[in-house]
């Protein structure tokens, strides 16, 4: 019930399994109120009222672009039918392992998440989508939406209602491009995984040209809670425009690297140094990539380090937050081998699709190989840095994009390192 | 007609996929609309190399024949994707992922130094045909650096703070796993009909 008054002991909201043991049973979830929002919805709520509720949360989407949620399952168009849920499990950022740690460990809060936003905009039908190496898991969500089904929570006539709702899972099989949400849609549809032409977005022409609602796994594990305790409690979480909680993976040269689960607009400082428990080996902080490879490099000043992670923020210090995957760099590490190791990533990855980021990516990396083995001139520095210009705002998707975030801010910002590396 | 009822004709005349596997490629086919079978052909594919870690242009013919799409179709999806073989290589994949933040923890020098104690480079099959060992790309497991995943037809299991030593030990299990099963391997490699 939304009027009641709920303070989670330390503030758990997702990793909810870290403070309840086996949350990954369906009884130990239900004994936690597990399917009460979504039987709430499905008896005595309108879908629009969901979408209001949500709305009133102010909970952005957690797989990098932040978009309301609300307001996406708001834009479904309601003059065709059918309507579809896909939750994106493609996770595949380097840097990124929070939905796996969600789906493995607090699966059915996922799920109610999925059944709640299917509710919403009168879905019958959902699929999860997940990344090919996530097979295992895949089997477990299987095994779970059956025991559902059995137990009267999925299925037809819900509740002693009209509504029915079924879940699949499907399973990729190995490329980066489909966490695009509409690359995604065209692999789901046993096509090549390659971003379409946007506008139509996905609330109006998405899986097979219907109007669908593709939501991150993370964004969709929130709902449960919003909808049993309200927006307002939720928006009281975070900051007035990032509300709620966010999964922050924590990796590269910290000591403890993991997930950790705080409101958004925690600092960059207490999530390295107080969760993280700061630089091993005695080394200092050099940089900080806050969404992961598609990140821009951030210079770990104390005012970088001071700054909050949330949407409105991270941009003051020249990044965005993304999907929040904090990759630590220290001093050791040479910014030339790090963009090489970035470009090879989306040099693999790039779907051949837009001219500029499939030629651009390979003859960067060719560049960055070259800068990185210290075989290469101050002209190839300048060169890499017009590739990645001629790239910029010419692609379809984001992926070209974030291709050169590294690459630009690297040069723009660690210009000593690449003047060390054609130095010899 | 259902095309799904239709499925089942083509299904059944169909081999060796649809003779050997004729109740999960239902299972399959019933989570799509039945106008929109093209959907299946994913899992399919992952169905196809359960046995044989790779899929041969016969039954990329006989996956389109089911799905209603010319063989150059399913051929482009099984280009397109990491997962997918066209080729024989090992039975076990070990699959190493070296991006930024397992590079960041020593994920380079543990491909290096695997691959030079099997006596391979990355890419290639151990002499005994058993296991391939490959640089992947992000795995989601970049706190547990170094790690890797091994991909069978049966699956993929992942293998996290490993170190090389631990790594070889599996590699060895494998290997007696691999001898002393069902011998699938050998099979394949002598009835392969391309």
């Amino acid at each position: 019930m939304t009027d009641v008054q709920w303070e989670p002991p330390t503030g758990l909201i997702l990793l909810r399994h870290r403070e309840i043991a086996d949350i990954n049973s369906l009884d130990v979830y239900r004994q936690y109120g597990g399917f009460e929002a979504f039987e709430k919805v499905v008896t005595v709520m309108q879908p629009d009222a969901v979408t209001e509720e949500v709305k009133t949360s102010g909970l952005r989407g957690r797989g990098g672009a932040g978009f309301p949620t609300g307001l996406k399952w708001s834009f479904i168009d309601q003059s065709n039918w059918p309507h579809y849920v896909v939750a994106n499990a493609d996770e595949s950022e380097p840097g990124t392992f929070k939905d796996r740690e969600i789906m493995e460990s607090n699966p059915y809060q996922f799920l109610e998440g999925v059944a709640i936003c299917a509710y919403a905009i009168q879905a019958k039908a959902a699929y999860i989508y997940l990344r090919g190496e996530f097979w295992d898991i895949m089997e477990t969500l299987d095994r779970q939406i059956e025991e559902l089904e059995a137990n009267g929570l999925l299925g037809d006539n819900l509740f002693g209602t009209e509504y029915s709702l079924r879940i699949y899972t499907h399973l990729g099989a190995g490329a980066y491009i489909c966490g695009e949400e509409t690359a995604l849609l065209e692999s789901m549809e046993g096509k090549l995984g390659q971003p379409r032409l946007r506008p139509p977005f996905p609330p109006s022409f998405g899986l097979y040209g219907k109007p669908t609602v593709v939501n991150n796994v993370e964004t969709l594990a929130n709902v449960p809670l919003i909808i049993t305790h309200g927006g307002d409690w939720y928006k009281k979480i975070g900051t007035e425009k990032s509300t709620g909680n966010k999964v922050f993976s924590l990796s590269g040269n910290v000591e403890r690297p993991g997930n950790y689960e705080l409101p958004l607009g925690t600092t960059f400082r207490e999530l390295i140094f107080e969760h993280g428990g700061g630089i091993p080996n005695g080394r200092k902080i050099k940089a900080i990539m806050p969404a992961g490879a598609s990140s821009s490099l951030i210079v770990a000043t104390d005012e970088a380090l001071d700054t909050a992670m949330d949407y409105e923020s991270v941009p003051n210090v020249g990044a965005q937050l993304g999907s929040a995957s904090v990759i630590v760099v220290d001093d050791s590490v040479s910014i030339p081998w790090l963009i090489n190791k970035t470009i090879h990533f989306f040099k693999h990855e790039s779907c051949g699709k837009c001219t500029p980021c499939r030629e651009g990516n390979y003859w960067m990396a060719h560049l960055t190989e070259r800068i990185d083995s210290g075989e290469a001139s101050n002209d190839d520095v300048l060169l890499l840095k017009e590739v990645a210009e001629q790239i910029q705002g010419k692609c379809l998707c984001a992926l070209g994009e974030f291709s050169i975030e590294a690459v630009l801010s690297g040069i723009d910002r660690f210009t000593a390192d690449f003047e060390n590396a054609v130095a010899d | 007609m259902n095309p799904i009822e239709g499925a089942n004709e083509t299904v059944k005349s169909l081999t060796p996929l649809a003779s050997k596997y004729a109740e999960e490629i239902e299972t399959i086919l019933a989570k799509y609309p039945p106008e929109e079978r093209r959907s299946a052909v994913m899992p399919l594919l992952h169905l196809a190399q359960r046995e044989r870690m790779y899929v041969d242009r016969a039954t990329m013919r006989e996956i389109g024949d089911i799905l209603g799409i010319s063989a150059t179709d399913v051929a482009s999806i099984v280009g397109f994707y990491t997962l997918y073989y066209d080729e024989p290589g090992g039975k076990y994949h070990v699959q190493v992922c070296t991006d930024l933040p397992c590079a960041l923890r020593g994920a380079d020098q543990f491909l290096d130094e695997l691959c030079e104690r099997l006596g391979i480079r990355p890419g290639e099959t151990t002499e005994d045909g058993l296991v391939t060992v490959e640089e992947v790309m992000c795995l989601a497991a970049c706190d547990k650096a170094p790690m890797f995943q091994v991909h069978s037809g049966q699956g993929l299991s992942y293998y996290e703070n490993q170190t090389v030593d631990n790594a070889l030990k599996l590699i060895e299990e494998l290997r007696m796993m691999a001898t002393r099963g069902p011998g699938h391997y050998e099979s394949a490699r002598s009835d392969g009909n391309d």
